[in-house]
């Protein structure tokens, strides 16, 4: 027998042992018992201010989502994708971007639109089926959710690409200034569109930023099954940075999504975040969890809540009082009633307005099949039986 | 063996496990078919069975699916991969078209590719975009592909197996909205006809409806409703849309001087325009009415609310039927 062959470093050397709690290179600034911990690369002198809004934000967040998993339940969504544990990664990214800069969301980013200023109402057309994604993606510099898995991301290149030649990229305005941020999961990162935008954001230094939030799982998949290391340590590959942050602690994801957005914002070029987090749901509200993964695994994560550690540190140093939680109850209730009663008088689409949504401007082929398919539709009015007479 | 009444799920859950028992070479791969069993729990608990090597969960990558598996053809494998949706079939567009449909040829017959690509299509389950496309016309106009379409659970336990034991790369496409609707009644000793022919499902003598996949359950309410008023469809499902069969298609029209083509797919270049081109061909002197086609108009598949009022359903071929007469 001969000696194995011996080709390049030994990669346990390069990365380390393999890291199961997030390793040592993760950045947190927040434990998750509630401990204030500071980080000499990223940290951010946050106010009382900011730290109630922080909480806030994330508590509404959770609202949203859970006021939309019970509105599937009792049949008002066709389905419906959870963020249950991932408040912290998409708060703190969503807070992170300024009014210029530009989001390209999968279908999970219910956080990240709300801090855009997108009416939560707005995303539950899409899983209720009455469109599909009602907003208008400039109003709010929002993007249309995207199904098809890492497609997004070539977007959103493409568009930080676009800015760059606009001039909105290292002038030195903040206001003028701008960035884009992809989002996208665990599962996408293996998708050649991710990997192409990867190539194409380095190539031309474009000022993107890609925010993966590592949820562990794709769908019934582990990330096991993605990737043999981690993922942040992927960006270097590609020719930029990687960090990754403590997903589940939404100040370090703020501080790291901030500086990343400023380093594009000032022509630095492309980064990558891994936010380290969890979903704590299914996948969909279709999905059965516990044909695929251990209770176990739930109950670590339960410990991490991110929406939990800020309570803890809110409380422990007076940040809060009893008033504080009573206004952001009753605000959340609002949001609830707000979502409820808007999702069933969301109106249904009209089936001849379809046609013109096309193109620009409907064809003289689609407006004749429009006019024949209304003339079809009019046959049934007035009649109980079906059209023709058919019963 | 007793017989057993199944659903297409079961069927195809079957099928796959039979011809994973008959030939070692069977290799399954998709996104999430392992523990989960795919989103539709087709490959329900083959994972437990055949181990890891033989059922695969594959990253998240529809190029990387199909790509590999053409490597695993050619190293003697006979992978079946799941596509999870129709509309996540299009990362995996250039090696089915350029790759998979070409390889045959291109080694002048030295290579087989006996890749079988599971797609579950159409609509009607209330999904959000992209996951309710017909997407067949794409690989029927593409050479070197095989396309066929289940309809039923007997159907979906043998054509299964008959698309994996055939040499050449079948596109198979199972109507989703059927998994876990009807149940028939399996015989598995019973001689199941050859994969690539189409089947008079019901005869009929007045106007001849085509329809493959979803539609035949369509199109055999259609004929019901129709009877009651009078007039006898015969309805043939199509079975393989490439190649086509032919033969029972011409017969029937010869017979019955109309035809209506139904499909969830887009009519413009769909499958029923090259129906509609061959039986005028071929039957001309029978017609008493062009060939006539119910599918989807030239628009995206709309959002879920509205999409009963899309899909050809039963007022919709009758009404065909009803304008094939009024010629
Ligand atoms: C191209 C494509 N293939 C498959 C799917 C089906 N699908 C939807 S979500 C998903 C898993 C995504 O995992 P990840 O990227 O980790 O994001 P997460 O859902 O965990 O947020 C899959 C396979 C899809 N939407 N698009
Ligand atoms: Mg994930």
């Amino acid at each position: 027998m001969s000696d194995p062959v011996s080709f390049g470093p030994d990669l346990a050397d390069v990365f380390g042992p393999s890291q199961t709690d997030g390793g040592p290179d993760l950045v947190q600034l927040l434990t998750p018992e509630g401990e204030r911990v500071h980080h000499p690369e990223f940290d951010h002198d946050f106010s009382a201010e900011e730290l109630r809004g922080l909480y806030r934000d994330m508590v509404l967040t959770r609202r949203i989502d859970v006021e939309a998993t019970a509105l599937q339940r009792h049949g008002e969504l066709g389905i419906w994708a959870q963020l249950l544990g991932q408040e912290a990664a998409q708060i703190g990214a969503g807070r992170a971007l300024r009014p210029q800069d530009y989001v390209f969301p999968t279908y999970r980013e219910h956080g990240v639109a709300y801090c855009k200023g997108v009416d939560p109402l707005r995303l539950l057309g899409l899983f209720r089926g009455v469109d599909q994604g009602g907003w208008d993606p400039n109003e709010n510099n929002f993007g249309l959710y995207t199904i098809v898995i890492g497609a997004q991301t070539l977007h959103a290149t493409g568009y930080a690409m676009g800015m760059q030649r606009d001039g909105v990229v290292g002038t030195g305005d903040p206001d003028r200034d701008s960035a884009v941020i992809a989002h996208f999961g665990d599962g996408a990162s293996s998708q050649g569109d991710v990997n192409e935008a990867f190539i194409f954001a380095a190539s031309y230094n474009a000022p993107v930023v890609f925010f993966c939030q590592n949820n562990q799982w794709a769908i019934s998949e582990p990330i096991e099954r993605q990737t043999r290391i981690p993922l942040y340590q992927r960006a270097l590959g590609f020719g930029f940075p990687g960090i990754r942050v403590d997903g589940n602690d939404v100040l370090a994801t703020y501080a790291v999504t901030k500086a990343a957005l400023q380093r594009a914002r000032e022509g630095n070029g492309p980064s990558f975040v891994e936010a380290y987090t969890y979903r704590m749901g299914a996948h969909t509200t279709t999905d059965d969890p516990t044909r695929y993964r251990l209770n176990d695994e739930l109950e670590h994560w339960k410990l991490k809540d991110p929406i939990e550690r800020l309570k803890v540190y809110l409380r422990r140093n007076g940040l809060v009082d009893q008033e504080f939680f009573d206004d952001l109850d009753a605000e959340a209730k609002e949001l609830g009633h707000h979502l409820r009663e808007g999702c069933k008088a969301l109106p249904d689409p009209k089936p001849l307005d379809q046609f013109g949504y096309v193109f620009s401007e409907i064809t003289d082929e689609i407006a004749a099949q429009r006019d024949e398919f209304a003339a079809y539709l009019a046959s049934f009015e007035g009649s109980t039986t079906t059209a023709g007479g058919h019963s | 063996m007793s017989n057993q009444k199944i659903t297409l799920a079961k069927g195809l859950n079957m099928g796959l496990r039979k011809a994973m028992e008959d030939d070692d070479k069977v290799l399954l791969m998709g996104e999430d078919v392992g523990k989960l069993g795919g989103v539709f729990r087709i490959t329900d608990g083959l994972q437990k069975d055949f181990g890891e090597d033989r059922v695969i969960d594959s990253p998240l990558a529809e190029s990387g699916i199909v790509g590999t598996a053409v490597g695993m053809a050619l190293r003697g494998y006979r992978p079946v991969v799941e596509i999870q949706f129709d509309g996540f079939v299009y990362p995996a567009y250039d090696q089915i078209v350029c790759q998979v449909a070409k390889y045959t040829y291109r080694s002048q017959g030295k290579v087989k590719m006996p890749i079988v690509i599971r797609i579950p299509f159409g609509g009607g389950i209330g999904a959000v975009e992209h996951h309710s496309e017909s997407p067949e016309a794409q690989f029927a106009h593409t050479p070197g592909l095989k396309v066929v379409a289940c309809s039923n659970p007997v159907d979906g336990y043998w054509m299964i197996q008959q698309a994996i034991a055939h040499d050449d790369p079948v596109i198979f496409l199972e109507p989703k909205r059927q998994y876990h609707a009807d149940k028939a009644e399996l015989d598995e000793s019973a001689t199941p006809e050859p994969l690539f022919t189409s089947r008079v499902v019901r005869a009929g003598s007045d106007a001849t409806v085509l329809a493959y996949g979803p539609t035949v359950k369509t199109a055999l309410k259609c004929a019901e409703a129709a009877e009651s008023e009078g007039r006898s469809l015969e309805v043939i499902d199509l079975r393989t849309l490439s190649p086509l069969d032919m033969a029972p298609v011409y017969e029937s029209v010869r017979r019955t001087g109309r035809c209506v083509v139904t499909h969830e797919a887009h009519v413009n270049l769909g499958m029923g325009a090259e129906l509609a081109a061959r039986v005028t061909e071929e039957c001309f002197y029978s017609l008493e009415a062009p060939v006539l086609r119910v599918g989807a108009f030239d628009t995206p598949y709309p959002p879920s609310r509205i999409e009963e009022e899309y899909l050809p359903d039963l007022d919709r071929v009758l009404d065909a039927v009803d304008r094939s007469f009024a010629y």
